[in-house]
Order: C-alpha cells, then sequence, then structure tokens
C-alpha cells in the first residue's frame, strides 16, 4: 500500500463523494417537500446523458453542465406533474421515471460511446502547492468539487433561514396546517422539485462531464437509490448529507485500496459494498429516524375539498 | 374571578351579529336560522350537546363552511366569508380541536407561519421577541425557541392563542378548549380569558362542560338540534336551566327499560379489572376501569364523545392493549390475545364507522358477510368457500332483522352509510355471539332499521348474550340498558340501574359536573 | 331476487367488465405507441419504419411469433411475482434481484445432480429456484414486516446486489474452463434442460407459467386464503379488527411471490440458455411490475399485457439491429404507457392502478 495508492483512494472518495452529495441535496429539498423520488437514478441518468452529450457536441463543459442541470429539472417537473397534479402513487410514479431515465439516457447516448472529452479544468487544493507529498495530480479537483460544499450550506440557509423554506418544510410537516396559513402547497412543492432537479443535474454532470469523462449504459449504476438512503442516514438536514457523502465516498476508496494492496476479495463481492452499507443504513438508522422525517413525507396531498 | 357584565353593553351595538344562519349537510340539518350577537369584551360561550350544530356555525363564522342562507354583519355591515384568509382579513381567528400546528417545528417557527407580514429572508429573533411580549402581557409565557412537539397539550393551546393574536386577530373562537386540558390547566386558561377580555376581545368558545361555563362566560348560548335553544346572561344561568335546555327531556317522561331477565349473578362474559390504557396524542387514556359484563345483559356506556368511549370498546376487542390491569373473557385471561382469538372465542363488534373499521369496499356484500369468520365457511382445508352457505345465512340474517336485502354482488363501497351499518349489524350478530360490542349502533340508521337494530339487541340479549353498548343518544341508552355507566376523561364517573336515575344526573356527569340534586326532582 | 336473474345479473356484470379492460388496454397501449413513435421521431428515427420492422418480425413469420412467446414466459412469472403481494397491499420491486437468485440456486442444483435424470431434476431445479427467490425476498419481507423499513426501497436495492454475487460464481466457481471469451458456467446436462416445442425455442415453461396464472386466480378467487388477503388488501384496519393474522400474511405472501420471480429465473436458464451467463436477464423483473401495475394485478390482464411486453421486447431486440437503437429503449415505452396510467386522463375511467 503506497503513498500513491492511499493518495489516489483519498482523490476517489472526494470524487464520488461529490456527485453524490449533491445529488441528496436535491433529494432532500424533494422529501423535505413531503416528495419520495425513487426516479431519482432515471433523473441522474438522463442529466448525464445529456451533460455529456452537449459538452462533446459543442467542446464546452460548462454548457454541458448546465444542460444536465435544466435536464434534472425538466425530469423532475415531469415527476410533479404526476404526483402533485393528476394526484398520482408516489412510488409508482417514481419507478416510471426510473424506466423513463433508463430508456431515454440510452437513446440519447448511445451515438456518443467511446466519445471522449477534456472535462473540466482541474486545480490543486490553494495551499497545497508548496507542500511536495500533496502537489500531486490527485489533488486537483475540479470546480464542482469545491462548490459542493459551499451549495450544502447554501441549502442550508434556504431551508432554515428563508421565508420559503420554513414554507417549504411546513408542506412537508402538514400540507394542510401550510394550506391554513394561506401558503400554496402545490406551487411550493412545484418549486422544490425544479430546484431539487437541477442539483441532481449537477451531481450527475460531475459524473459524467468532470470525473468519468465518458458515456456507458447505466453509468449511474444505482447512485440514486444510494442518494436516497443518504437523505435518510442525514436526517433530511443539508450539512449532514456531507458526512455521509464523504461515507459513502469512502466506501468506494475503501475498495480500490482493497483491490491495490492486492488483497484477494472478488471485485464482484466487492461491488456489492456500497448497497450493503445503504441497507445497513436504511436498516439500523431507518427505524429510529423515522421520526425525523417530514412528517407528510409520501402523502399525495389531497388539496381544499 | 370574572367581572360583572357591563350594563354598557346593552347600548353598545354587537361586535359581530350572524342572523339567520342555515347550513345543511346530506341528510342533516346542522344550523337552522340561528341569530346570535357576540360583543366586543365578552367571553359568550356556545353550550350544546354533539351535533348541535356549534362547530358548524363557528366554522361558517371562520370561512371554513359556506352558509346555505343568512348573513354575517361585522360592526353592523354585512361581510363576505368564503374562505378563512377572509375570517382572518377581518381579524377572526379560531382554535380548533385538533391544532394546527407543526411538532417539528419551534414555537417561534410555528407563529412566523401564520404570519401575514413574513419577510423574505426569516428575522426569527424579532418575532421571538414579539412573542415574548405578548406572552407576558397575557399570562401566555412560553420559550419560543421550544419545540412544539415537546409541549404538553395545554402549553400547545397557548401557542395556537398566541398565534392568533400576533396575527392581529381580535375577535377569537375556540372550540372544545377545555376537553384536553387537566382543571389547573382550565384555571390558567380562563385568567387568559379575563385579560384577553379587559383589553377589549370578544371571546367565543365552544364547550359542553356546564362548570367552566358558569364560571368563565359572560354570556351563554344553547344550541339543540342546530337552533338557539336559549341564550343567557351568566347570573341568571344554574346547571338545572341548562341542562334542561341542552338536553330537553323531563325527567319523568322517561321510558322504562326493560327488565333483564338474569340477574347479576349469571356467568361473566366480560370482566376488566383495574385497566388502564396508553392513549397517543389527542386520543384519550382509560384510568382504571372496572367493568364485569353478565349473560343476558345490556350494559351502556354513556358519555360525550370522545371521553374514552372507542377506547374502551377496543379494550374489549383486543385491539388497544392495556397498560394494566386484567382483561377476562369467558373466566379466561384473555389480557394477551389476539383478535383473531377474541372473535373466535365468540365476541362481535360493530364499530362507530362501518366504512373504514368494518368493510373491505371495493369487495362484494356477499364476500363481506364473511370477512369476521372466514373459518366458518371454509371448506377443504381452505380451498373453497362455500358461498351457497353464506348466501343462505345472509337472508337469513337480513330477514331477521327485518333489514331489506340489497344486491349482494355489488361493491360495499356502493351502499349509503346507513345500509353498511345494517350490513355489518347482520353480519356480527347473524350466528348467535356470546359478548357483541356495539359501538354508536344506530348512528345513521333511519327510523325502521334503528328500531329493527335495538330489537335485534334485545332478542340477543334474551337469547343470553352481553352486550356493551356505547352510545351518545341517551334515549337509547335508557330504553335498552338494563345497566348504565357513564364515562368522563378516560374514567367510569356513575354506575346505575336506568330506573334508579334520569337524564339530569347522566347529563351532569357526561358534562363533569357532580349531580346534587334530588332525584325525585 | 330469484336464483335466475341473480346468475344474469353476475354474468352481465362479468362481461361488462371484461370489455371495460380490454377496451382500456387497448386505450392505454394505442396512445403509448404513438408517444413513443414520437420521442422516436424527434431523435430523427422514422416511427413509421420501426413500427413495421417490428410488426413484420413479430407477427411476419412463425419464428418471429414464437420469439415473442419466448420473450412472453418469463413475464408471466415475474408479473405474478409482483401482483400477488400487492394483493395484500406489498410493493415488490425486487423481482429482477429474486429472478437472479432463483436462477443461482437452481444452476447449483444443474451442477451439481448431473446424475439424476430429468423427472427429477426438474422439479428440484423448480423447487430450488422458488427457494432461491424465497429467500432473497425474506429481508424485505421481514423488515417491512415489522415496520423497520419499506419494502420497497429494500427490494430495489437487492436488485442490484443480486446480478453481482451471480456474477461472482460465474466469474470464480462455476467458470466454465471452455469458451475463454465469454464468462460463463459449463452448459447443463440435458436432464436439467426444458423441452422445446415445434422446433421453436418456446419451453416447457409456459406450461408452468400458464398454470402459475390460473393456480393465482384459482387462489385469490375461490379459496378462503385469498378471500383472507383480498380484505387485507382491501382495508388492512378493518382486517385487522375482524381478526385476520396481518404479520403472517405479509411475510408469507412477499417470500411466495419472490418464489415467484426466482421460477422465471430458473425458467429462462434451463428453457433457454441452458447455462448461467451473466445479466441474462433484460429486466423481466422490472417489466413484470410494470405488468401488475398496468393490468391491476388481474391474471387475464397479466396474460394480454404479458404478450404484448412480448412483442415490444422482442420489437426492442429487432431495433437494435435494424436501427441500431440500444435496448433499452423499449423502457421508454414502457414507461410512457405507466405515465398514462398514473395520470388517469378523463378516458379511462378504470379503477386505480
Amino acid at each position: 500500500m503506497t503513498l500513491i495508492a492511499i493518495l489516489g483512494a483519498i482523490s476517489s472518495m472526494i470524487f464520488s463523494g461529490t456527485s453524490l452529495l449533491y445529488s441528496t441535496l436535491g433529494e432532500v429539498l424533494t422529501e423535505r417537500v413531503g416528495i419520495v423520488n425513487l426516479g431519482l437514478e432515471g433523473v441522474l441518468l438522463v442529466s448525464a446523458s445529456l451533460g455529456f452529450c452537449v459538452t462533446v457536441k459543442t467542446g464546452n463543459p460548462y454548457w454541458g453542465i448546465l444542460a444536465a442541470m435544466l435536464g434534472g429539472a425538466l425530469m423532475n417537473l415531469l415527476f410533479g406533474f404526476l404526483v402533485i397534479t393528476r394526484r398520482a402513487n408516489q412510488l409508482a410514479s417514481g419507478l416510471a421515471l426510473m424506466f423513463f431515465g433508463f430508456g431515454i439516457s440510452a437513446l440519447i447516448g448511445k451515438p456518443y460511446v467511446g466519445a471522449m472529452i477534456a472535462g473540466t479544468p482541474r486545480y490543486l487544493v490553494p495551499g497545497f502547492a508548496n507542500i511536495p507529498l500533496l502537489d500531486t495530480p490527485q489533488f486537483r479537483f475540479d470546480i464542482l468539487i469545491y462548490l459542493a460544499i459551499p451549495v450544502a450550506i447554501l441549502v442550508w440557509w434556504l431551508l432554515y433561514r428563508t421565508r420559503w423554506g420554513l414554507t417549504i418544510r411546513a408542506v412537508g410537516e402538514n400540507a394542510s396546517t401550510a394550506f391554513a396559513a394561506g401558503r400554496n402547497p402545490a406551487l411550493l412543492q412545484y418549486q422544490a422539485l425544479f430546484v431539487s432537479g437541477l442539483l441532481a443535474g449537477l451531481g450527475a454532470a460531475h459524473l459524467s462531464i468532470a470525473w468519468t469523462m465518458t458515456w456507458a449504459e447505466n453509468m449511474t449504476a444505482g447512485r440514486g437509490f444510494i442518494a436516497i438512503a443518504l437523505v435518510i442516514f442525514s436526517k433530511w438536514h443539508p450539512l449532514r448529507a456531507i458526512v455521509g457523502a464523504l461515507l459513502f465516498g469512502g466506501a468506494v476508496a475503501f475498495q480500490l485500496l482493497l483491490q491495490a494492496s492486492g488483497v484477494q476479495i472478488s471485485p464482484f463481492l466487492l461491488d456489492t459494498t456500497p448497497y450493503i452499507l445503504t441497507l445497513v443504513v436504511l436498516v439500523g438508522w431507518g427505524g429510529t429516524r423515522k421520526h425525523a422525517a417530514p412528517a407528510s413525507l409520501g402523502r399525495v396531498y389531497q388539496g381544499q375539498e | 374571578m370574572p367581572s360583572k357584565i357591563s350594563k354598557l353593553q346593552k347600548i353598545v351595538s354587537p361586535k359581530i351579529s350572524l342572523r339567520a344562519i342555515t347550513k345543511t349537510f346530506p341528510g342533516v340539518l346542522a344550523n337552522d336560522h340561528i341569530n346570535l350577537d357576540i360583543y366586543n369584551s365578552e367571553v359568550h360561550a356556545l353550550l350544546g350537546e354533539n351535533g348541535a350544530g356549534k362547530s358548524t356555525l363557528m366554522k361558517i363564522l371562520y370561512g371554513f363552511y359556506r352558509a346555505d342562507s343568512g348573513e354575517i354583519l361585522i360592526d353592523g355591515k354585512p361581510v363576505q366569508i368564503q374562505t378563512p384568509n377572509d375570517a382572518r382579513k377581518i381579524r377572526i381567528g379560531m382554535v380548533f380541536q385538533d391544532f394546527n400546528l407543526i411538532p417539528a417545528f419551534t414555537i417561534a417557527e410555528n407563529i412566523a407561519l401564520f404570519l401575514p407580514d413574513l419577510k423574505p429572508v426569516l428575522h426569527m429573533d424579532a418575532i421571538s421577541r414579539r412573542i415574548t411580549s405578548l406572552s407576558s402581557r397575557y399570562d401566555l409565557k412560553v420559550d419560543p425557541h421550544a419545540l412544539v412537539s415537546q409541549l404538553s397539550i395545554g402549553q400547545q393551546q397557548k401557542v395556537e392563542i398566541l398565534k392568533m393574536l400576533l396575527s392581529e386577530a381580535h375577535i377569537l373562537i375556540l372550540d372544545e378548549p377545555t376537553r384536553v386540558l387537566a382543571p389547573h390547566e382550565v384555571e390558567g386558561l380562563f385568567r387568559i380569558f379575563d385579560h384577553l377580555r379587559k383589553d377589549g376581545y370578544a371571546i367565543i368558545f365552544i364547550t359542553h362542560k356546564l362548570k367552566e361555563v358558569l364560571e368563565c362566560a359572560d354570556r351563554i348560548t344553547i344550541l339543540r338540534d342546530g337552533k338557539v335553544a336559549g341564550s343567557l346572561l351568566r347570573k341568571t344561568a344554574t346547571e338545572d336551566n341548562l341542562i334542561k335546555l341542552m338536553f330537553e327531556k323531563e325527567p319523568d317522561q322517561l321510558k322504562a327499560a326493560r327488565k333483564s331477565p338474569q340477574g347479576l349473578d349469571a356467568p361473566v362474559l366480560l370482566e376488566l379489572t383495574a385497566v388502564n390504557t396508553c392513549a397517543e396524542g389527542a386520543a384519550v387514556s382509560l384510568k382504571n376501569i372496572n367493568l364485569k359484563i353478565h349473560r343476558g345483559e345490556i350494559v351502556g356506556v354513556a358519555g360525550v364523545s370522545g371521553n374514552g368511549q372507542k377506547e374502551l370498546g377496543d379494550v374489549g376487542l383486543g385491539l388497544e392493549t392495556c397498560v394494566s390491569g386484567t382483561r377476562m373473557l369467558m373466566d379466561k385471561d384473555a389480557t394477551g390475545w389476539s383478535i383473531g382469538r377474541v372473535r373466535k372465542s365468540g365476541v362481535a363488534f360493530i364499530p362507530e364507522n362501518p366504512l373504514t373499521m368494518a368493510v373491505a369496499p371495493m369487495m362484494t356484500i356477499l364476500e363481506n358477510m364473511v370477512l369476521s369468520d372466514t373459518w366458518r365457511y371454509s371448506r377443504q382445508g381452505g380451498f373453497s368457500m362455500d358461498w351457497n352457505a353464506v348466501h343462505h345465512d345472509t337472508d337469513q340474517s337480513y330477514k331477521k332483522f327485518g333489514f331489506p336485502e340489497p344486491n349482494l354482488y355489488q361493491p360495499a363501497r356502493a351502499l349509503s352509510g346507513g345500509n353498511l351499518q345494517r350490513m355489518v349489524v347482520a353480519r356480527e350478530i347473524a350466528h348467535n355471539p356470546k359478548l357483541i360490542i356495539a359501538s354508536y349502533l344506530t348512528r345513521g340508521l333511519d327510523v325502521i332499521s334503528t328500531i329493527a337494530a335495538r330489537q335485534a339487541l334485545i332478542s340477543a340479549r334474551d337469547s343470553g348474550a352481553g352486550i356493551l353498548l356505547i352510545s351518545e343518544d341517551l334515549e337509547e341508552l335508557f330504553t335498552l340498558s338494563d345497566r348504565l355507566i357513564v364515562l368522563y376523561a378516560g374514567s367510569m364517573v356513575g354506575e346505575f340501574k336506568p330506573r334508579d336515575t334520569n337524564y339530569y344526573e347522566i347529563g351532569h356527569l357526561m358534562t363533569g359536573s357532580k349531580a346534587n340534586h334530588d332525584p325525585k326532582n | 331476487m330469484t336464483p335466475k336473474t341473480e346468475v344474469q345479473e353476475k354474468a352481465s356484470l362479468l362481461v361488462r367488465l371484461k370489455i371495460n379492460i380490454l377496451a382500456r388496454y387497448a386505450l392505454i397501449i394505442l396512445a403509448a405507441f404513438f408517444a413513443f413513435g414520437l420521442i422516436l421521431g424527434l431523435s430523427g428515427i422514422n416511427p413509421l419504419k420501426a413500427y413495421a420492422d417490428i410488426f413484420a418480425y413479430t407477427f411476419g413469420s412463425w419464428f418471429g411469433f414464437s420469439e415473442v412467446i419466448v420473450k412472453m414466459i418469463p413475464l408471466l412469472f415475474t408479473a405474478t411475482a409482483v401482483a400477488l403481494p400487492s394483493r395484500v397491499g406489498l410493493i415488490n420491486v425486487g423481482a429482477e434481484g429474486q429472478l437472479y437468485m432463483g436462477a443461482w440456486l437452481a444452476t447449483w442444483a444443474a451442477l451439481t445432480f448431473t446424475q439424476l435424470p430429468a423427472s427429477i431434476l426438474i422439479p428440484l431445479m423448480l423447487l430450488l429456484g422458488m427457494v432461491g427467490g424465497g429467500l432473497w425476498a425474506l429481508i424485505p419481507a421481514v423488515l417491512r414486516a415489522n415496520g423497520i423499513v419499506n419494502e420497497t426501497i429494500t427490494s430495489l436495492i437487492l436488485n442490484y446486489v443480486a446480478p453481482t454475487v451471480v456474477a461472482f460464481f460465474i466469474y470464480g466457481p462455476w467458470r466454465s474452463p471452455l469458451n475463454a471469451m465469454y464468462p460463463q458456467t459449463v452448459d447443463f446436462v440435458a436432464a436439467a434442460r426444458l423441452p422445446n416445442f415445434f422446433g421453436t425455442r418456446v419451453h416447457l415453461g409456459l406450461v408452468f407459467g400458464l398454470i402459475v396464472l390460473v393456480l393465482y386466480w384459482f387462489l385469490m378467487n375461490k379459496t378462503r386464503w385469498g378471500l383472507e388477503m383480498r380484505s387485507i388488501g382491501g382495508n388492512p384496519q378493518a382486517a385487522r379488527r375482524n381478526g385476520l393474522p396481518i404479520t403472517l400474511y405479509l411475510v408469507l405472501i412477499m417470500c411466495l411471490g419472490g418464489g415467484l420471480a426466482g421460477m422465471a429465473g430458473m425458467v429462462e436458464i434451463a428453457g433457454i440458455h441452458g447455462r448461467l451467463r451473466p445479466g441474462f436477464s433484460p429486466g423481466f423483473g422490472f417489466m413484470g411490475f410494470l405488468i401488475s401495475w398496468l393490468s391491476g394485478g388481474n391474471p387475464l390482464g397479466i396474460l394480454i399485457m404479458s404478450f404484448v411486453f412480448g412483442v415490444i421486447s422482442s420489437g426492442g431486440d429487432i431495433l437494435q439491429i435494424t436501427q441500431g437503437l440500444p435496448f433499452a429503449v423499449v423502457n421508454i415505452l414502457l414507461a410512457v404507457t405507466l405515465f398514462i396510467v398514473l395520470a388517469r386522463p378523463v378516458l379511462f375511467k378504470g379503477k386505480k392502478a
């Protein structure tokens, strides 16, 4: 286990954790307003594909990031139409969105298999330049990574320090009470879904444009569901999501470290680590943390009779 | 102590006038040409039994419902109140029985949510300061940073009142505010009313509790069956004349209860000893219940809805667990039995809301007739059901009770509420159960079916069944019961034979006051 | 009511119901095909040509039609694997993973008991397929019954674990030394293979699948347990008051559903592939979920929709060849169909899924 291997693992942890963090932040917003989006996986796939393709087409990764964000927002709005306006079952609608995402992302991305992009520029962590050990390519991170924690703080500020955030949380706790207070639950839910879609798009963009820089079918490999578990783990709080994202990023890093150090564990079994970890989180924390969930999570608001 | 009524109020015009307010819901006339005047600086009690129309009237005033006819005048001018927002604009506020609070939020956040002038970026400190200053003024001391989930019900109520005050409400309506308060909390509430009244607020509170009305109201309006039965100043009100206005019955018009053929030496079917339950949230906990039901008797449970009746029925069935105490069924300790086992030993249950509690709405009526005893018609080890036998027994049952039999192949949800209840009665009593728990048996039934259902209970009793009859209809209880108990706030506050008591005494106990009059009156 | 008119009433009710169902399906399918055609068109593909390709392949030749049936067989199982738990209110999205685990356990039997005759080996594999899938569903079942986690998300996540476990065995202990190009197990012995019909790839699994559907119909509509299950699904509160053992049913039925999905896995590898390959399921489990949801758990509906999905699935294969589209694109069509049902436009006055 060399130093390079360790540094590489840490670097992977940060890269992996970043896209998870954005996606988790998005789902935190969604669930705070009372909606569970099981189709997040589909949203991420579409965003990742859209972002990658636009980057290839335009040669500019920032257009790609923007496209990914808008794609995510659009997918979420479609979901919103089903569960808010048509009052459909959230679980079934989410799964339908997931399938839709599988298909659309494959349709968009297939022509771009094997395409290469330059990705986004990477910068060394400020202050590391003079430290010989840490001045390595491993520790050059792109702008989305640097923005990740500030964005998490922004989401926290939105939720807890603004009127919009207060009313969003109220809708997720009890939409009828929010309505009695003169707020508009349906509109608020749409708004939250829109912002959440932008965030999910950011996470997906980081995956396809800044990190892997390729396209593959099913490239998100269940990250959407891991994000959903992370929301529970973070008790629906944006700042705690940072810890959770690092934890799962760490699982990936751990996987790599084990492989690099020559330990003879099948890569397949190692691949199951994030999912097993997710299950453990759900079982260990899901039950006890249920009381921290927004009280009306998953319930379809019936509106004024 | 509340101050005397100001003579000036007779000269000053009312703040709110309700004129000829009428409201009908499907099948029931909730408000029938009601006139009501409310003045500034008064505490006005709206008194009446369940279903008298009090809540409906206030919900119309608050914009939750719209009246079919009649008008509302504020300061002498007619106004349109279509939604709660309209009501809030003219400074009417209302506290409902189930509070409009978010448990996960702090007090300050809850109040902020309802503020009409909330800024885009929250200034919780400023809001907290406003809360603190207002709360000390009116003895509503709360810590703005506390979470609502950690507050007692009494404290939550204070938050609701603060919410109204901070939203600039001037007319305050409270629906059954003392239902969930402990006695000392009730005193605190009345002190708050006093402070507010002195500052010019108009307070209307809905209640069924006499003692409290006499303690703090300035004026009292009694509603009965959707009409105003009377309106008095407090100084002319007594417990007796209030009860008379609420219940209308004269004591000597009591119908004689049919005597039970068995005495109290008959075998005991259900025995509850020192039973306590633990209730969540707004539900009521049962406290130290000791009750026996014998073969061949009907035990009636009187009380205003929400005082523990539902919980008592659920304990009998096994749905509600006893935190302490024992439950014996047919001389066996059944405290831990599953519901299936309880039912198989001969217990039937007729719940208050058939659609949500007894019936699978999408399944046919014929299928529903079997759901509480599938084992009886299961053949070949469960591989088939004897539908012919079900059909036959259903026909018999409906005939026995005199209910018209509907098309058995339609889904149960096609039936009206009354017909559903008939179906449940026909199902539960079809096979001569040993013990019947009937919760609001005749609610929603038409006259003929009501008589038939009551007759069904009597026949069951005469055949040796024991019955626990929960009802809010005193006439029904007095007519059918061999013994009568009264539940108030989760405790048994009285046990009688109907012929030894009368409506007054029961009414007192139901409403929390002590009976202290001569039964011969 | 006289007995005769009652029977007549019942019969006419049923007939009206059936016509209603068929009309509803037809409308949904048409609308979905239209929307999918639109999406294809937006991506620069001629929808009419695409549909013509599909039609020509699936209905234009006997072989093409038999391939539709081949695709339909596992769907009969996975759809029932979702429909059965749905009747007690459970949402089983883990059919994909349960399918893999069933295939895995059946493969173990095929590779271990090579000396047994088919009359014993096949039923053994079938049984083990059920056990594999059933055990995989036990985890979500128990967690749900104890109120810890919703079975939807646990069964979903396990979908990602199962294929990896299977891959581990294929690349590892079970890897065939021959055929170094493709990772797979050794070929099954003849006794472990399901016989085919008429020179096509349609295999005995079709018969099993149809039997499963009939048994499902019989269970739900004729037996006492089906009655109790329907009442739990219809109103769990009332079912509790009526004395039914809810927890027992929840766990049992969820596992039974998993077992059915496991059978799908067994049937597919024993009938078509004759060996265990990684990723042999193009999403049968997910398609089963969609079929169950679209048909409202109705056995006849499952039969019809499984056939339709078989057509679409074959269509996906053909479009891969003629239009160069990835197979995953059929998910769009399937998703759009579900969107339409969920959005409940006024035309469809059928019951909520």
